[in-house]
């Protein structure tokens, strides 16, 4: 999303070079791990399809998103805010969220464990290329700053 | 083992690939080494007008390979350097004629006496490309600073990787330096932020390249030539000396071209 937002409102700033950079590193993002952008599109839909069935989600707010350091490390990060149900009047204060970073995918679990935050959970997903020496690398996301904002 | 295999590609027609190979060609002969180039763009030969040397042609690649041709005879002779030699790609047919194995075989026949084998690949991703990398010690990926042939460039370097040919090294070809100053070409750090290979090579765009190209004598024989100059650089860098790039914003000066005359060219 903001790489669309920075492809439609970039170009009147930046020169057609950053134009050209922006739009290689968008198209080889999908060659590079052969997958085009509908199909990831697809994909998402049918991820969070299944999470649906099982949590409610504030899907306005659903993040997955492909980060790719190179040509071979890549990995599918997701943030998935849950609504939590059991509690309805307490819903902005602890929401909980589904995290799913694989890290970069290198057989060695040494990363996703750390990252745990009270009120979420975090589930391991492998992502397709192996890499070796990665893993270290995992995102906070800032998921509840609004809310707590909003209840305010 | 000897001599070593070099191979230029691109995924993307027209990006420089036989220039590129014609000029390593000359510049590598002009350091003192024992150089064959090969044309392994069968049915589209060109590496021979590229070089001047089309009117001397008996026999090709493929008349090599099927037994035609011993491999001396087909070897070409260039005309001002005596350890410089063209085989030529057959012109009347077809990519499957030449199998990886076969371009094995040749270029560990010519490892003995020379000291670099140069082989122009086709575009494509196929056969071509096939023959012209199997042999290969090194690949050198011509690229221009555009999104369709930096995009097949990334196609290319996931193959040579696949195919344990090493990563491969770039030359970034056809560089406006007023329009990447504009911001309206993507600059060599731009490439290389995408692509993450180093970088062998910049060469500018300069009209020099067409004029050589109609008279059959290679831009970096031209000493006014800043895009000559930067192939130059690019044979020392295979070598393994280590040159500075050169700023593009510059013609180049008296003392550049005075290093270049010292060098033998
Ligand atoms: N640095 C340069 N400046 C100006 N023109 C150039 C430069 N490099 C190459 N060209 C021109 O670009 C055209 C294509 O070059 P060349 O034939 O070397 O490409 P190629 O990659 O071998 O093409 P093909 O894929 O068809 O084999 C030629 O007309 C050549 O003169
Ligand atoms: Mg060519």
């Amino acid at each position: 999303m903001t790489n669309l937002w920075s492809r439609l409102f970039g170009r009147a700033k930046k020169g057609s070079g950053a134009t050209a950079k922006d739009r290689l590193r968008f198209v080889l993002q999908h060659d590079r791990i052969n997958l085009p952008p509908e199909r990831m599109e697809e994909m998402k839909r049918e991820i969070l399809a299944v999470i649906v069935k099982y949590l409610v989600v504030d899907e306005d707010r659903v993040e997955i998103d492909l980060e790719q350091r190179d040509r071979t490390h890549s990995k599918l990060v997701a943030e998935i805010p849950v609504v939590n149900t059991t509690n309805a009047g307490a819903r902005a204060v602890n929401s909980p969220a589904v995290k799913a970073d694989g890290g970069y995918a290198n057989g060695a679990s040494n990363g996703a464990a750390a990252q745990k935050e009270e009120k979420s959970t975090s589930v391991d997903a492998e992502v397709a290329e192996p890499i070796a020496g990665a893993g270290d690398e995992n995102t906070v996301a800032p998921f509840d700053d609004e809310e707590k904002d909003a209840k305010a | 083992m000897g001599g070593k295999v070099v191979t230029i590609s691109s995924g993307k027609g027209g990006v420089g690939k036989t220039t590129a190979t014609a000029n390593l060609g000359i510049s590598l002969a002009g350091l003192g080494k024992r150089v064959v180039v090969i044309d392994a763009d069968i049915g589209l030969r060109n590496l021979d007008v590229i070089m001047g040397l089309e009117n001397r042609i008996v026999y090709d690649l493929v008349d090599i390979v099927e037994g035609r041709s011993k491999l001396r005879q087909a070897m070409i002779k260039h005309k001002k350097f005596n350890d410089l030699f063209l085989i030529p790609a057959a012109q009347t047919r077809d990519k499957m004629a030449v199998s990886p194995d076969d371009m094995v075989t040749l270029t560990d026949e010519l490892r003995a006496d020379f000291d670099y084998i140069l082989i122009d690949s086709p575009a494509g991703i196929e056969r071509g490309f096939r023959n012209a990398l199997e042999p290969a010690d090194e690949v050198l990926i011509v690229t221009n600073p555009e999104v369709s042939a930096v995009r097949d460039a990334d196609r290319i370097i996931g193959l040579i990787e696949a195919a344990d040919k090493g990563p491969g090294k770039l030359i970034i070809n056809r560089l406006k330096t007023e329009l990447v100053k504009k911001g309206e070409m993507l600059s060599s750090d731009d490439v290389f932020d995408i692509l993450g290979v180093t970088i062998i090579g910049i060469i500018p765009e300069d009209e020099l390249v067409l004029s050589a190209s109609n008279s059959g004598v290679p831009v970096t024989l031209n000493l006014q030539s800043k895009a000559g100059m930067a192939f130059n650089n690019v044979a020392r860098r295979v070598i393994g000396e280590d040159v500075p790039f050169m700023n593009l914003d510059k013609s180049p000066g008296i003392f550049q071209r005075l290093v270049q005359l010292l060098d033998g060219r």
